[in-house]
């Protein structure tokens, strides 16, 4: 099982990413953002970071990069891919996920385990986890606010699109609370906080962002989709 | 010459704490009868020949400006010629 792992310039949490797919049983491929191949992986994570600086909006300028195009086709084509944190605003830029995200309400940067609940189990990404499990991740954001018109938000309500929501506590101000979501089809997942960051004890304050990588192996073996099972 | 520039705002009902930081400072100016300030950004596009307002407008649709939460507008505004040189 390979899941890819995206470098931009200005990527920070790839390595990170590449490890915790490691840990989860996976094989890392690392995808390099010039380059459109992408090395017949099974699934990709767009990591955190601050690809292309920031430059204009966050994720706005990620979204043309070469190995973007090749993403965005795979991602309509039912390819599981996993957005984390700058990958969440990725995803939104390239219009797989719904809505945005703005700067922080307060306007500060926020870095601090953060407890979430987990809504949607139906994922690619969160199959592992039992719907309502409360997880603590860390999160770390200055523009993390998810933002998007009512009717979009009732809309991912009824849908059950909402993959994760803050609890004690909302860092950025995000609307209803919302920290993931995903799309229709359940293959494309966004998320603010850092799943990666919280996959061993000796560098996380709990193994629950584990699940999302272990959720992710699971629906390939189920899709027999196991490209790198003989291996 | 003639130069393009795109502003982009955000949205009205999209929240622009940058703004609201800015005009909570104002008091401190002596300036008390602001009842609001909001943020936005000024892109000014040069073309190699006469501007193109239609390429502008998918430039700025397509990467300016985020339409889920931005509008923006487009104008052309005169420039001399040592200015764009």
């Amino acid at each position: 099982m390979r899941i890819g792992v995206v470098t931009f310039p200005g990527s920070l949490d790839d390595g990170d990413a590449a490890r915790a797919a490691r840990i989860a049983g996976a094989e890392a491929v690392r995808l390099w953002h010039g380059d459109p191949d992408l090395q017949g992986v099974d699934a990709v994570v767009l990591p955190g970071g601050f690809s292309y600086g920031d430059y204009l909006r966050c994720g706005a300028i990620a979204r043309f990069a070469p190995v973007m195009e090749s993403i965005i086709d795979a991602a309509r084509g039912g390819l599981p891919v996993l957005g984390i944190c700058n990958g969440f605003q990725v995803l939104c830029e390239a219009h797989l996920l719904p809505g945005a995200l703005t700067r922080n309400q307060h306007l500060h940067f926020r870095n601090r385990d953060q407890w979430l609940k987990v809504e949607a189990t139906n994922t690619a990404w969160t199959n592992r986890f039992t719907a309502g499990q409360e997880i603590l991740i860390p999160v770390k954001n200055g523009e993390g606010c998810f933002v998007a018109d009512a009717r979009t938000l009732d809309q991912l309500e009824a849908e059950g699109r909402v993959v994760a929501r803050y609890i004690r506590g909302n860092p950025n101000g995000s609307q209803r609370d919302i920290a993931g979501i995903t799309n229709e089809a359940g293959n494309v997942v966004g998320i603010m906080p850092h799943p990666e960051h919280a996959v061993e004890a000796l560098t996380g304050p709990s193994l629950d962002g584990l699940g999302f990588f272990t959720s992710v192996l699971r629906n390939l073996a189920a899709d027999g989709q196991l490209a790198g099972g003989q291996k | 010459m003639a130069r393009v520039v795109v502003d982009v705002m955000l949205k009205p009902e999209i929240l622009d704490p940058q703004g609201q930081a800015v005009a909570n400072a104002l008091p401190r100016l002596g300036v008390t009868d602001v009842t609001s300030v909001r943020i936005g950004r000024r892109i000014e596009i040069d073309f190699a020949g006469e501007p193109d307002l239609d390429r502008a407008r998918e430039i700025a649709d397509k990467l300016l400006a985020n339409p889920v939460i931005e509008d923006f507008e487009i104008r052309l505004v005169e420039t001399a010629a040592a200015e764009v040189a």
